[in-house]
């Protein structure tokens, strides 16, 4: 994924357009929001925000590809890096820190000092359990999957809930390799 | 049939998914064909699966190890981009997310591979995957996408 990291070819790649930082913020305060009323239990709405995230995920991917004009993907380590750097930048306007590697390389924490999801928001009393921004760990999966990687991700730390940082940890679970999809007697 | 000119050296393009399913057919000029449609496609992917496989293995210097036709994960080894025989040319693209774009041209038709990505990133992407209305691994039928790629290859040289 090295070629990435260079800025994207304007000739081959379309342009990223931006959208209002607050605008953004508050719309997805207002989904968040409709989710409390809709679903009532929090472990539920945390489980839609990581079903809506995947969804965002599994499209996003080709979006993401074709803006930072990526053509190869090999280790997870590698991709971790490109998410922190690039993806993150590209969508979010910030980059995350990609720290605490499992000594099998299968597992590290993203670090998000900055996170512009939560700009107005404090938790209050009765949404503790409330993993705010859980729309992150869905749009993460879904996008891994589309290439490949199937994964766990999940927040371990959270702002909101008085850590220093957001940190998100991913697990590669199995990188799923391309199969023949036609059996022979079809 | 799209209007091009007669003299276009367009033939067809095929559009896959990762799972084989033939996201989009599109013809410009193929007055020959022998195959239903179903079954044309389902040996073109064949083909490029057994040929992905093939030249993957076929690497003198790299190159994975493994049985041949084994599957391998995305990213690995090499890949073919195009070949060409005495009557057409077929170029070939794969996304990391596994999305294949086949392109059949005249044999005279020079390197293809810039204008394949430029397909996927500027028209595919952005026609029929940021379309909300469209389901993800359906085939699509989008005005849309055929204008703009009608447009676009008339460019191509």
């Amino acid at each position: 994924m090295r070629a990435s990291l260079r800025p994207s070819d304007p000739a081959v790649s379309p342009a990223i357009e931006r959208v209002n930082a607050e605008l953004f913020t508050l719309t997805y305060g207002a989904i968040v929001r409709q989710l409390l009323t809709d679903y009532e239990e929090i472990e539920e709405v945390n489980k839609q925000l990581d079903t809506m995230g995947y969804n965002i995920g599994a499209r996003l991917i080709d979006d993401f590809l074709a803006k930072a004009n990526i053509t190869k993907c090999t280790d997870f380590r590698e991709t971790a890096d490109v998410i922190a750097k690039v993806g993150f930048k590209m969508f979010l306007n910030v980059t995350a820190t990609v720290a605490n590697w499992s000594a099998d390389s299968m597992e590290c924490s993203l670090i998000l000092e900055d996170n512009p999801l939560v700009d107005f928001v404090e938790l209050p009393e009765t949404c503790q359990g409330l993993s705010y921004c859980n729309i992150l760990c869905g749009v993460l999966r879904g996008a891994l999957e589309m290439v490949s990687m199937r994964t766990e991700v999940k927040f371990v730390k959270d702002m909101l809930r008085g850590d220093d940082v957001f940190e998100i940890r991913m697990k590669l679970l199995e990188q799923m390799p391309e199969e023949y999809p036609y059996k022979n007697d079809e | 049939m799209a209007a091009l000119a007669p003299t276009s050296r367009m033939r067809c393009m095929y559009i896959f998914n990762r799972n084989g399913v033939c996201l989009h057919y599109h013809v410009w000029m193929r007055p020959h064909t022998t195959l239903s449609q179903q079954q044309d496609q389902k040996l073109m992917f064949g083909l490029l699966f057994s040929l992905k496989s093939f030249t993957a293995k076929m690497d003198p210097v790299g190159g994975n190890k493994g049985n041949l036709g084994m599957p391998s994960l995305p990213g690995q080894g090499c890949s073919f981009h195009s070949f060409r025989t005495n009557t057409y040319k077929l170029s070939f693209m794969e996304s990391p997310s596994g999305i294949k774009l086949i392109l059949v041209t005249d044999p005279r038709m020079g390197d293809l591979r810039e204008a394949l990505r430029f397909i996927y990133n500027n028209i595919y992407v952005e026609y029929v995957v940021k379309n909300p209305l469209y389901t993800l691994g359906q085939p699509f039928k989008c005005e849309l996408f055929n204008s703009t790629l009608d447009q676009y290859v008339k460019t191509l040289q």
